[in-house]
């Protein structure tokens, strides 16, 4: 028994010093440990309960599953907590790499490296509960009868008119916080924002605030795309991406996504 | 056409020609400096591109042209508000009746409240502030309340000026019209008033020129005009152009109306003096 | 007597302008105040109009005391015309408007029912052509006869003159006083507060010298200007005869 214990230990340990071995060995901050960074806090849907060991949460599954395609166990996985300003600036870093919903663009891009995109985030409704219990639904027709707003300085523009054809003129605001100040005042029903944007303003900032649906990320032209960030450089980037790779491949990253950001929210795709 | 001129006349003559060759020639040295010199800065290829660029004019200027229409009807229904509040203040303002005390306090503390304040601050409280009590479509509307916000700060500045206005007007008007046996507020709407306001049209123009261009702070609450359909276009085309078409078009309205401000004004000095 | 003044006393702040007025002004009299600026004529007469408080005394007129605190100026104003100085017309009006405003507001009268007696006013004060004229297009003699026209339109028991013809270029003083010269034939009851000594001495029933806000010598025009008793009225005469 003790044997069969040792052995499989062995195995273990063996399988995982081969995998790191093809790619990452070497690679990390501390040899045999994969030191991921996230927010403080990481919050719903992204990390349950500001608890990434516990695997819950879109971003602790993405995480371990990554972890898992270049070879590390579990145990060989530490969190570390970083702020997001501080995380987009060039300079060492302490960890292998940080995931909080980084979106990648070209000018951070410069500061840091980003692996392919692990996330792409559709555009989604927000609303109130007294729109939807006012007879809104996730359907375009439904759509078109509501006021719309959205940020000016946003893709949502042109897309409120690609997606939907609302029948009044949009109206357009300098920012988040003017949008759901005009849909607190019931100056507009609803308006268009990327999924994580959408979710953080119905769950923290609008009163009574509800996602009345998403749409594909495809229909979006120019998504916003999530990396995993890293150290400017940082010769893990290729072992990152043959990870993300192979996840998109096997269909478990989709697996993921559908389990943490439309079940777990509810946000129906809209058609 | 040999007529002689009096030495005073060729003295004149000569000046005259001499001040018309320095100002056309600083004139142009003035205009080639721009035209030549602009060209050469290092940057001006990528400004040219950003803030010049004919392609993108051409493609957004009829969409501005449309989003102006909706500046001026906002002014429209604006302006006439703001000359009968602003009127309605500045006689509050001349109350004597100690009874009526309030009205006059009240007119004292808006006039300092509202001149106190930038516009944009009053359009954000009003336009979001007031709808957010709860009231029912249409009445929530930004367009109701963000324009009740222009109105109310336009009115203030109108208010000074029109009391400007009555108080230019000679006491011994007053006086005359008293004497006559007409009431104090006959004599105020019939003689003092009329003069008031004539004498401050040119001033009350300027601010109306004003409230042409701060129209387009009601943008930030919603309405598609022609500053925020600008900045629309150019987040779409990165090119700041639109921003360019839609100066035009503001200069196009602004540019007469400050001329025809002017010439009022300066036909005023002339007659008073 | 239509109109009485008993003991008036007006100061502005602690400068004493009217210091124990007593007058009588008698049906149809014409009565000239003369004295140097600043001696109170003016602020009497303003004071005469209601225009001004008085702080103790009384006006009375026609028997009631018209000075009584608290009381409504208006229907009082309509029984006595003033002219001032200058800027008597409103600008803005024509000649013509100018003299139907306050029968219109007051007496609510129609312009079709006053056309014919604000003609026939012009008329008599040969301004028949100047009717639809703005004042800035009026001389200045001329915007003064109109302001009397004015005054008279409501039909006054009494007028008061405040130095009419002082702001005025001489050649144009004449026109003016003649006006004066035709409503004292007619019997109109005046006062005047007035520098044109000779038209006083021509026409006042009674003189008042005024000094320092009393009536230091009043009298017939022969008295005041051949044997004046104060010496304040001699060394006054002495400077401006």
């Amino acid at each position: 028994m003790k044997l069969l214990t040792t052995t499989a230990l062995a195995v273990t340990l063996a399988t995982g010093a081969l995998a790191q071995g093809d790619c990452a060995a070497g690679k990390t901050i501390t040899d045999g440990t994969l030191t991921i960074a996230t927010g403080n806090p990481a919050y719903y849907p992204w990390v349950m309960d500001d608890a990434p060991e516990s695997k819950q949460g879109f971003e602790a599954a993405v995480a371990y599953a990554v972890a898992s395609e270049m070879g590390f166990s579990d145990e060989q996985v530490t969190w570390v907590r970083t702020s997001f300003d501080q995380s987009i600036q060039p300079g060492a870093k302490d960890f292998d790499f940080n995931l909080q919903q980084f979106s990648i663009t070209e000018e951070r891009d410069k500061m840091v490296d980003f692996s392919q995109p692990y996330y792409t985030s559709p555009m989604a409704v927000l609303t109130t509960q007294s729109v939807i219990d006012g007879g809104a639904t996730a359907s375009v027709d439904s759509l078109k009868g509501l006021i719309w707003g959205a940020d000016a300085n946003t893709t949502a523009v042109p897309m409120l008119q690609d997606l939907i054809q609302p029948e009044k003129d949009p109206l357009l605001y300098g920012d988040n916080t003017d949008v759901t100040a005009a849909m607190q005042a019931g100056q507009i029903d609803a308006a268009l924002f990327d999924l994580p944007t959408a979710l953080y303003l119905s769950a923290v900032v609008v009163n009574n605030g509800a996602i009345l649906g998403q749409f594909l990320p495809d229909a979006a032209p120019n998504p916003d795309n999530f990396g995993l960030l890293m150290e400017e450089g940082n010769p893990l980037k290729e072992c990152v991406d043959a990870a993300i790779s192979s996840l998109k491949d096997s269909g478990k990253l989709a697996e993921i996504e559908a389990q943490w950001l439309q079940e777990t929210t509810g946000v129906p795709v809209i058609r | 056409m040999t007529q002689t001129l009096t030495r005073r006349q060729a003295f004149e003559a000569r000046q005259r020609r001499r001040a018309t060759t320095l100002a056309v020639g600083s004139t142009v040295a003035v205009l080639v400096a721009l035209v030549v010199l602009i060209p050469l800065a290092p940057g001006w290829e990528a400004v040219k591109r950003s803030f010049f660029n004919a392609e993108v004019f051409a493609k957004t200027f009829p969409g501005l042209l449309n989003a102006f229409v909706l500046d001026v009807a906002i002014f429209a229904w604006c302006a006439p508000l703001i000359a009968l509040l602003g009127l309605a203040v500045a006689l509050m303002r001349d109350i004597r009746n100690p009874a009526l005390y309030p009205l006059r306090l009240l007119a004292i503390l808006y006039t300092d409240v509202f001149r106190g304040l930038p516009v944009i601050l009053v359009i954000y409280l009003i336009g979001f502030g007031i709808p957010g009590l709860g009231l029912p479509r249409p009445w929530n509307s930004p367009y109701i309340w963000g324009s009740l916000a222009l109105i109310l700060v336009y009115a203030a500045y109108v208010a000074e000026v029109i009391r400007s206005g009555i108080e230019s007007v000679h006491q011994s008007q007053r006086s005359a019209a008293l004497s006559l046996g007409l009431s104090p507020s006959d004599a105020m709407r019939f003689v003092v008033l009329p003069q008031a306001i004539r004498r401050v049209v040119p001033a009350n123009m300027n601010l109306f020129i004003a409230l042409q261009k701060d129209v387009a702070l009601l943008s930030f609450i919603g309405p598609v005009e022609i500053f925020r359909q600008a900045g629309v276009y150019k987040s779409l085309m990165a090119n700041f152009t639109p921003y360019v078409g839609a100066a035009i078009i503001f200069l196009c309205l602004t540019i007469p109306a400050t001329r025809y401000a002017d010439y009022l004004m300066n036909r005023q000095r002339k007659a008073r003096s | 007597m239509v109109l009485r003044l008993e003991n008036i006393q007006k100061s502005f702040g602690s400068n004493v302008v009217l210091d124990g007025i007593d007058l009588e002004i008698g049906k149809g009299q014409m009565v000239c105040l003369i004295g140097a600026s600043g001696s109170g004529k003016s602020t009497l007469l303003r004071c005469m109009n209601l225009l001004e408080p008085i702080d103790d005394g009384a006006i009375w007129l026609d028997g009631q005391d018209i000075s009584e605190p608290g009381l409504d100026p208006q229907p009082v104003r309509r029984r006595i015309g003033m002219v001032f100085q200058s800027f008597n017309l409103f600008p803005h009006m024509t000649a013509a408007e100018n003299v139907m405003l306050a029968p219109r507001r007051t007496k609510g009268l129609s312009r079709d029912a006053l056309n014919a007696p604000v003609s026939a006013l012009f008329e008599r004060f040969g301004l028949a052509d100047r009717m639809d004229h703005y004042p800035d297009q009026l001389s200045g003699g001329q915007q003064q006869r109109v302001a009397i026209v004015r005054a008279l339109a409501m039909e006054p028991e009494v007028m008061l003159f405040d130095e009419i013809t002082s702001a005025l270029d001489p050649e144009l003083v004449g026109e003016v006083l003649d006006v004066l010269r035709a409503l004292r034939m007619q019997g109109m009851t005046m006062v005047l507060a007035t520098h044109e000594m000779g038209f006083a001495r021509e026409l006042a029933d009674l003189v008042c010298f005024l000094d320092n806000g009393r009536i230091l010598e009043a009298g017939t025009p022969s008295q005041i200007f051949e044997t004046p008793e104060q010496d304040r009225t001699k060394s006054f005469l002495s400077r401006v005869l």
